[in-house]
């Protein structure tokens, strides 16, 4: 069995005089799957993504991304090696949608000539032509357009690992369900290793290999949808019980 | 109004010159300004708990009025005292503070999102101020650097005060005649040049707040600095003469204002050249200028102002070298400087005239034994400049029953014919050494720098009419001390015209 691509030893994490966001917690992701995390807004999702590519360092325990810890890893390496979507998305509103793709493969100083290459490949992958949409500015696009840029943005130089928080909230239900759809098809293709924190149990039970929920700093399940969905747990139930319906995704799985 | 236009025609060259001076003020102060300023700006919007102090400070500077800003910096070694350097740094300090602040301002409104994504990207924090929060902040940062620039454009008004020129020549001349045409006619194209700089930095700041690829921003920018440059040589360019006659100019005092005579009808009278008289220039610089771009074929210049407010080299006080090193620099920029008049016109150690006779006085040498008994009288700049008093009682061993009292440089003559005082330092070609029958002491271990006068002129010019400078060469070593003093006593005391004066000078000469 292979190495991990993520895995969390134990972590503690807080904010100085406040009780822990994290306490102890322990996860693992495996190298092409895609783990969703669910939770309550304040739950801590969003620092365990920062603990990964270490906008955040733990104060107990480790973090490691390829069987090492974050801590032992140059940060600017790690960050570029570690594709980030993040809440909104946060395109630099200066640049054009092909600049804010590229960002990533100037920064690795690639020639100009396959940064351009590649952003053309990825703008078709997310689903917008680049002939359409290359030159436009960021503002001129609708909600669900940005967020597919998002993407193709942390996608640019072919990171092993992906990390996606709350990529699709903002959205409407039905341009959500589209982007699930086009985010198992681009996942089929490319084959990441994939950590998404979301609010929403559907979102979770359309994009997840495994599923894992958050609670009070720690994680209370964790195990395949279909696993999950059957769970006991009061804390699992409550987020199950608060889900409208059974949403369209799954069928599509 | 009509007059207005008249001034302006007549003094169309001038007009030029001053607008091009002006606007080079501005840019540089401008330029330099934003590069203090905004790395200032970026240093203090990461340490919030600097940036409001920063502020404080900028303020209070800001607060503070030009024309006392141009005296405080006046004592000030290196950045401070008279001319452009100190005025740019005054023009400076007052664009640094709008700058820093709309930086701060432009860096902080960046929605910390986007901040982080850089950061989640990889981007290390030099990458990420290159590629992300100065580009974001840019449109505000150029909104700073548009007020930067109009403040500019007025207090280098002021600048005129200390001899930076530009159109506040106009305004202070205007102002001392008590003339408002010659305000206005400063005023004026001032107040234009701050409108047009205005909108110019406005249309630039909305170039670049609209959305534009990077690569049309960068164009942007180089359309604004060819703009500039533009601006800059057709200044330049319009202030060429065009006419066939030999220009004469001069500065701004009683002094230049006879030589400038005495030069142009000389060369009237050997080389039967039309003259075109253009005295009263103001400083030094405005001279140099004019020369150098051919407003004007040749002035009166001397040595030593040549060699530290031209060139701005250390002082000398060997009058041989610093001639060769003045004549070699001018060479270097295409001009000529022609054989010294015959008088120096330095600081002059200044008894009353019956004290000298009574007591045998030749040199300060020989004052020195009768002072410490005296009182002296000095002018505040020549008790506080390097080349002054402190030096003048070390280089003799001067010493005074009291410390010398500082006064008014003029006051100082008439103070020391009523026996207030005994000892002064005056300018050695001051007319009242004359009228107040004063005697200058010789300077016999030659502390003083030579400040001899000689004509400069282009040497294009001198090239095409070889008559204006054997013309011009006939008055070497003619004028003396006494001469001049003669001259500007005949100026000022007695009202008589310049022309005058000249005219019965020349009479005088060998013919040629």
């Amino acid at each position: 069995m292979p190495e991990p691509a993520i895995e969390f030893r134990e972590v503690t994490f807080r904010r100085p005089g406040r009780s822990p966001i994290l306490d102890r917690f322990s996860l693992t992701v495996e190298s092409g799957e895609v783990l969703v995390l669910v939770g309550r807004s304040g739950a801590g999702k969003t620092t365990i993504l920062k603990l990964v590519n270490r906008l955040l360092s733990p104060d107990a325990g480790a973090v490691l991304v390829e069987g090492r810890d974050t801590r032992e890893w140059e940060p600017i390496r790690l960050r570029r090696r570690v594709g980030y979507v993040l809440q909104d998305v946060g395109l630099f509103p200066h640049m054009t949608i092909a600049d804010n793709v590229a960002v990533v493969p100037r920064l690795e100083q690639w020639p100009p000539d396959r940064a351009a290459a590649r952003v053309d490949e990825l703008l078709e992958l997310v689903g917008l032509p680049p002939p359409q949409f290359a030159t436009r500015w960021p503002d001129e696009l609708s909600g669900g357009q940005r967020q597919r840029v998002g993407v193709a943005r942390a996608l640019a130089v072919d990171p092993p690992v992906l990390l996606m928080d709350e990529p699709f909230g903002a959205l409407d239900p039905l341009t959500r369900a589209e982007l699930h759809g086009e985010f198992r098809r681009i996942q089929g293709r490319v084959r990441k290793s994939v950590i998404i924190v979301s609010h929403d149990m559907g979102e979770a039970f359309a994009l997840a290999d495994r599923l894992g929920v958050v609670e009070s700093g720690q994680l209370v399940a964790c195990d395949r949808p279909a696993a999950i969905a059957e769970s006991k747990d009061p804390r699992v139930r409550r987020l199950l019980d608060a889900m409208p319906a059974v949403p369209r995704g799954e069928e599509e799985r | 109004m009509r007059a207005l236009l008249t001034f302006w025609l007549s003094h169309r060259t001038e007009l030029m010159a001053l607008l091009g001076q002006h606007v080079v003020l501005v840019v540089i102060a401008t330029a330099v300004a934003a590069a203090i300023g905004v790395p200032l700006g970026v240093f203090a919007a990461r340490r919030p708990r600097l940036a409001a102090p920063l502020m404080a400070t900028a303020s209070v500077v800001q607060t503070v009025p030009s024309l006392a800003m141009f005296g405080f910096l006046l004592p000030v070694p290196f950045i401070g005292g008279v001319g452009a350097r100190a005025a740019l740094v005054v023009l400076i300090l007052y664009g640094v503070l709008p700058i820093v602040r709309t930086t701060i301002s432009g860096l902080r409104a960046i929605d910390p999102s986007i901040r982080e994504a850089g950061v989640a990207m990889g981007m290390t924090p030099r990458e990420l101020l290159r590629q992300v929060e100065l580009p974001m902040a840019l449109p505000s940062i150029v909104a700073g650097v548009r007020v930067a620039a109009v403040v500019g454009v007025g207090s280098a008004t002021i600048a005129a005060a200390i001899g930076a020129g530009g159109l506040g020549e106009y305004i202070f001349r205007g102002l001392s005649m008590v003339d408002t045409t010659v305000i206005l006619a400063g005023a004026i194209p001032a107040a234009a040049l701050a409108l047009a700089v205005d909108g110019a930095l406005l249309w630039l700041e909305r170039q670049l707040s609209a959305r534009r690829r990077s690569r049309s921003r960068r164009a942007t920018l180089t359309a604004a600095a060819a703009l500039v440059a533009v601006v800059l040589l057709t200044s330049g360019v319009a202030a060429r003469r065009t006419g066939g006659t030999i220009v004469v100019g001069s500065k701004n005092f009683t002094e230049q204002i006879v030589l400038g005579e005495l030069l142009a009808q000389i060369i009237e009278r050997d080389a039967g050249l039309p003259v075109d008289r253009r005295l009263n220039l103001g400083g030094t610089i405005i001279c140099d200028r004019a020369l150098l771009t051919g407003d004007i074929d040749v002035y009166v210049e001397y040595t030593g102002t040549a060699l530290t407010a031209v060139f701005h080299q250390p002082v000398n006080t060997d009058p041989t070298a610093v001639f060769a090193a003045v004549r070699d620099l001018y060479a270097r920029t295409g001009r000529t400087l022609l054989p010294p008049l015959g008088f120096n016109n330095t600081f002059a150690i200044l008894v009353r005239g019956a004290d000298a006779r009574a007591r045998g006085l030749k040199t300060i040498d020989d004052v020195a034994r009768e002072t410490p008994r005296w009182r002296a009288g000095f002018g505040y700049e020549f008790v506080e400049r390097p080349d002054g008093y402190p030096g003048l009682a070390k280089t003799y061993g001067l010493r005074f029953e009291n410390p010398p009292r500082v006064m008014d440089l003029t006051l100082s003559y008439r103070a020391l014919a009523a026996g207030q005082v005994d000892l002064i330092a005056g300018d050695a070609t001051a007319g009242l050494i004359k009228g107040l029958d004063l005697f200058q002491l010789e300077d016999n271990r030659r502390y003083f720098p030579p400040y001899d006068a000689a004509a400069v002129a282009r040497a294009d010019t001198l090239l095409r009419y070889p008559s204006v400078r054997a013309a011009i060469e006939r008055l070497a070593g003619r004028i003396t001390a006494d001469d001049m003093r003669a001259m500007n006593y005949a100026a000022d005391a007695e009202h008589r015209d310049p022309r005058e004066i000249a005219r019965q000078f020349l009479d005088t000469l060998p013919a040629k």
